[in-house]
C-alpha cells in the first residue's frame, strides 16, 4: 500500500498537493513551535483540533455531498470519552477526601450522588478510554446513517436531523448534570497516566501529537479520495442516481464517509480535552457544529490542506480580534465571513488555485457594489 | 480611507506637539510623585508581576457579548468606576491601575483561555471577572495552576473554597437560610414550591432550601421544577404551581428567562396582593427589563439593593449613575463587583506588596466600612460577613427595604 500511495502522489496532478503538505508540515511541526511561546502554540493546538472537523468535512461534505450540521456531536463524544477518563483519574479518593463521598467526581458529590454510575466504571482503564474514543462516535455516526442514508433522507433533511441530535445531545449533558456535569462541563482535569499534562513540556509534547495525527488523517483522506472510493463519491455528490443505477450501494458510500469524518472529529474532540484541559457540552451544540462549517468554507471545501488553514485562521482571528478589539470583535469575525463568502467561494484554497477567477470574482463584485452604491441620477441612462 | 490618512498627517504635528509638551509635565509629575509615594518596585513585586514604578495592570474578564452580556456589563462597569476612582485617589502603593480588558463572550471555555492569557503573558496582579458559576469553574484550575488572584462578585451555589479566589457575592446558605426563616416567621409559611433554571446554582440552592425548610422549619416542599436556562414558556410550570397551592413560591429563574416568567405569572393572576413569592435571583437588572407592573409585591433576598439608604451608597449610586447616565440600575452582582478593587487595594496596602501569596495572606480580616452595602469584613475562607435583606418591589422598579438580618459567611467547602 505504502508503494501504492507514493506512486499517487507522485503523478504530475498531485505534485502540488505533495508541496502543498510538505508546506503545512513544515509549518506546523517547525515553523510554529519556533516562532510561538508555548501559550500561544497551545492555542494554536487547540485550533488544530478543530482542524480534524474541518478536515473531515471535507471528506462527506466537500466531496461526498453530505452536509452535517452535527459534527459537534462526534467532537464532542471524542472529548467526553477522554474528560471521562482523566476525571477519575483526578478524582482519587485521597484529593477528594473532603467530599461527602471520596473517590468519585466532585461535580456528583455537588449534586449529592453518592456511587460512581455503572456507565463511568470502564474509564477507569486507559485502553477502553482509547477505544471508546474512537469507537463510540463512529458507531453512533453509522447508526444516524444507517437510520437516514438507507431511507434515502439526503440534502437538508440530513443537515437538519443532524442539527436536531445535536442539540438533543447537549440538552441531555446539561440536565443530567450530576452524570455529566451539566452546563459547566468537565473541568480541572490534571494528570494522563500520572503524567500532568498541564507542563510546558507536555503541552509541546501534546501538540506535536497533534500535528502528527493531523497530518497523518490528511495523508489518509487523500489516500482515500485518490482510490475509486474518491472517484465515486464525487460522482454520487454530482450525480447520485445514476451512481445508484450502475449498481453500487451509494447508502453504503454515505454511511462510510460519514463514519470516518465522525472518526476524525472524535480524535479532535479527545486531542482538545488533552490540551485544554477541559470539556463542555458548548462543543456539542449546534452553533459549534456550524461554526466547523465554517471552517471548512472559509479554508475550501475541497481542500483538504485548505481546511486547516481555515480553521487556523477563524480561530486565529476570533483570539486575536477579542484580544485587540475587545469591543467590535464580533462585526470583524462577520466581516471575515462575508467577505469569504462574497470574494472566495471556493475558500481560502480557491485563491491558491484559481487565482486569477478569483481576482476577476473580486473586481466583478467590487464594480457591482461601486454602481449599486452610486447615486441614481448619476448612472448611465437606459436600462 | 485616502482623505482620512491626509487629514491624519495634518494633525499629526500639533498632536505631537500637544502629546510631548503633556509628557514632559506628566513624567515631571509622576516622577515628582513616585518619590513621595512608591515603594520601590522590586519590593512590592517579587513574582514578576506586571508591575512598574508607576503603574499595576490587573484584567477585568467578563462577557461583554453573548447572552450574559446583559448581565454582565453592570459588574465591568462597577468594577472600572472603583478603578477609576481608586486611581482619582493616587492608587495603590504610588501606583495607578491600569486594566486590560477580556470578553469571555458567555463561553466559558474561552474564559478559561482569556484568563490564562491574562496570568500568562500580561502577567496582571490581580483579575476581577466570571460571573456564571461555569465560568467560575472553567477559570478555577488556571488561577489555582498559575496562581493568580480572582475577585469573583457573583451570588452563587458554595461548596467551594479556592486559595487563588475572593467571593464577594452571598453563597447559598447566606442568601438562603435567612430569606426561609424570615418568610416562615413574618408570613407563617409551611408549604413551598421550588423553582430554577437548570443548572448548578439554582439546583444546589434548592437542595439547601429543601434540607432547611424540611429539617429545620418542619414546613413541607410541595414541588421542585426545574427548566433550561432561556427557556420562555412557563405556563404548564404555572398551571402546577396553581394547583399546589403554595404558601410561597421560591424562584431562582436566571437570565433572560426572568422576562417571561414573571409576565405570564401576572397573565395567570398569581400576583403580589395574593401570592407570596420569594426570589433569590431577580435585581434590579432583570426588573428593568420585566417591568415593575409584573413583579410588583413579590419579594427579593439580597445582600444590596439600589435604594438602600446610607450615605456610603448614596455617595456610590450618585457616581455610577454621573458615569454611565441617570437611568442605569445597580443590581445586588453590580455592587458586590465594586467591592472588587476595593478590597484588593485594602489587601495589597495591608501587605505592602503585590505578590498574590502575600496579598491573599492579608486578605482575611480585611474590613471595608465604605462599602455601598455597609459594613463588610473578609472571612478566613475568602468569603464575606455580610447582611441578607428582604425587599419588596414597588411598581416603579425600586425595591422597598423591609427587613435585614446579619448573618455570617457560611461555607461547607
Amino acid at each position: 500500500m505504502p508503494k501504492k500511495l507514493l506512486s499517487h502522489w507522485i503523478t504530475a496532478k498531485n505534485r502540488s498537493d505533495l508541496i502543498n503538505l510538505a508546506l503545512l508540515a513544515l509549518l506546523l511541526l517547525v515553523v510554529l513551535p519556533l516562532a510561538l511561546d508555548i501559550f500561544r502554540l497551545n492555542l494554536v493546538g487547540k485550533y488544530l483540533t478543530f482542524a480534524f472537523v474541518a478536515v473531515g468535512l471535507v471528506l462527506c461534505w466537500g466531496y461526498g455531498g453530505i452536509l452535517s450540521l452535527g459534527q459537534g456531536i462526534f467532537f464532542g463524544l471524542g472529548g467526553y470519552c477522554m474528560a471521562m477518563f482523566l476525571k477519575l483519574e483526578a478524582s482519587d479518593p485521597v484529593s477528594t477526601a473532603i467530599q461527602s463521598t471520596p473517590g468519585i467526581p466532585d461535580f456528583m458529590d455537588w449534586n449529592q450522588i453518592k456511587a460512581l454510575p455503572w456507565f463511568w466504571e470502564p474509564f477507569h482503564s486507559f485502553s477502553f478510554t482509547l477505544i471508546a474514543v474512537l469507537i463510540l462516535p463512529t458507531l453512533f455516526a453509522y447508526l444516524i446513517g444507517v437510520a437516514m442514508f438507507k431511507r434515502r433522507v439526503g440534502g437538508v433533511y440530513f443537515a437538519i436531523i443532524t442539527q436536531a441530535i445535536a442539540l438533543i445531545l447537549t440538552v441531555l449533558i446539561v440536565g443530567q448534570q450530576g452524570l455529566t456535569g451539566g452546563i459547566n462541563g468537565i473541568t480541572d482535569l490534571k494528570t494522563l497516566l500520572g503524567w500532568d499534562i498541564r507542563t510546558n513540556s507536555a503541552r509541546y509534547i501534546l501538540y506535536y501529537i497533534n500535528a502528527a495525527l493531523l497530518l497523518g488523517g490528511i495523508v489518509f483522506s487523500r489516500w482515500l479520495l485518490s482510490s475509486k472510493l474518491g472517484l465515486l463519491l464525487v460522482a454520487l455528490r454530482d450525480k447520485e442516481e445514476r451512481v445508484r443505477f450502475s449498481g453500487y450501494d451509494v447508502a453504503n458510500l454515505k454511511i462510510f464517509t460519514f463514519c470516518v469524518a465522525a472518526l476524525f472529529s472524535a480524535v479532535g474532540g479527545a486531542m482538545f480535552t488533552l490540551q485544554v484541559g477541559f470539556m463542555s457540552p458548548s462543543f456539542v451544540g449546534i452553533v459549534p457544529s456550524i461554526e466547523m462549517v465554517i471552517f471548512t468554507a472559509v479554508g475550501g471545501r475541497l481542500s483538504l490542506i485548505g481546511a486547516v488553514y481555515g480553521a487556523l485562521l477563524v480561530n486565529f482571528g476570533k483570539s486575536y480580534f477579542s484580544e485587540t478589539f475587545a469591543d467590535l470583535w464580533l462585526y470583524l469575525m462577520g466581516a471575515l465571513f462575508i467577505g469569504v463568502v462574497l470574494f472566495l467561494p471556493n475558500g481560502l484554497a480557491g485563491l491558491f488555485r484559481e487565482p486569477r477567477q478569483t481576482w476577476l470574482l473580486i473586481k466583478h463584485t467590487a464594480l457591482m457594489l461601486v454602481a449599486k452604491l452610486r447615486p441614481a441620477r448619476l448612472r448611465p441612462e437606459g436600462k | 480611507m485616502s482623505t482620512e490618512s491626509q487629514h491624519r498627517t495634518r494633525h499629526t504635528r500639533i498632536s505631537i506637539f500637544i502629546i510631548a509638551s503633556f509628557l514632559c509635565i506628566g513624567s515631571l509629575l509622576t516622577f515628582a510623585r513616585v518619590e513621595a509615594a512608591g515603594p520601590p518596585t522590586a519590593q512590592v513585586n517579587t513574582t514578576g508581576l506586571a508591575v512598574t514604578d508607576t503603574t499595576v495592570t490587573v484584567g477585568d474578564l467578563h462577557s461583554a457579548t453573548g447572552t450574559m452580556a446583559i448581565s454582565e456589563i453592570g459588574s465591568i462597569q462597577a468594577e472600572l468606576l472603583a478603578i477609576d476612582q481608586i486611581n482619582a485617589a493616587g492608587g495603590i502603593l504610588g501606583r495607578k491601575i491600569e486594566v486590560i480588558k477580556e470578553d469571555g463572550a458567555s463561553d466559558w471555555p474561552n474564559f478559561a483561555e482569556k484568563a490564562r492569557k491574562l496570568l500568562v503573558k500580561d502577567k496582571v496582579a490581580a483579575v476581577f471577572g466570571c460571573w456564571t458559576s461555569a465560568s467560575r469553574k472553567a477559570v478555577l484550575p488556571v488561577f489555582e495552576k498559575e496562581n493568580g488572584l480572582l475577585y469573583y462578585p457573583t451570588f452563587y451555589e458554595g461548596l467551594e473554597q479556592s486559595k487563588n479566589v475572593i467571593y464577594t457575592g452571598q453563597e447559598a446558605t447566606q442568601q438562603i437560610i435567612a430569606g426561609l426563616d424570615w418568610v416562615t416567621k413574618t408570613k407563617g409559611a409551611k408549604t413551598f414550591f421550588l423553582i430554577g433554571s437548570d443548572y448548578i446554582w439554582p439546583r444546589t440552592s434548592n437542595k439547601i432550601a429543601r434540607k432547611h425548610i424540611e429539617n429545620v422549619l418542619h414546613g413541607k416542599v410541595v414541588g421542585e421544577e426545574y427548566y433550561p436556562l432561556g427557556t420562555t414558556n412557563f405556563r404548564s410550570l404555572i398551571n402546577k404551581a396553581k394547583l399546589a397551592k403554595p404558601d410561597v413560591i421560591y424562584s431562582i429563574v436566571v437570565g433572560g428567562s426572568n422576562v417571561s416568567w414573571f409576565k405570564q405569572l401576572k397573565a395567570a393572576d398569581i400576583t403580589g396582593d395574593k401570592w407570596t413569592l420569594l426570589t433569590i435571583s431577580t435585581t434590579e437588572d432583570e426588573v428593568k427589563g420585566i417591568g415593575g407592573e409584573s413583579v410588583l409585591n413579590f419579594y427579593s433576598a439580597m445582600k444590596y439593593f439600589q435604594t438602600l439608604k446610607n450615605p456610603n451608597n448614596e455617595k456610590f449610586v450618585a457616581a455610577f449613575k454621573a458615569k454611565y447616565g441617570a437611568d442605569s440600575v445597580i443590581g445586588d452582582v453590580t455592587q458586590a463587583a465594586y467591592l472588587g478593587p476595593w478590597l484588593w487595594k485594602a489587601a495589597v496596602e495591608k501587605a505592602g506588596s503585590f505578590d498574590v501569596d502575600k496579598v491573599v495572606a492579608a486578605s482575611p480580616g480585611i474590613e471595608l466600612s465604605s462599602a455601598p452595602e455597609g459594613y463588610v469584613k473578609v472571612h478566613a475562607n475568602h468569603h464575606l460577613w455580610s447582611k441578607l435583606r428582604i425587599g419588596r418591589w414597588r411598581r416603579r422598579c425600586c425595591c422597598e427595604i423591609y427587613r435585614y438580618h446579619r448573618r455570617r459567611s457560611v461555607n461547607h467547602g
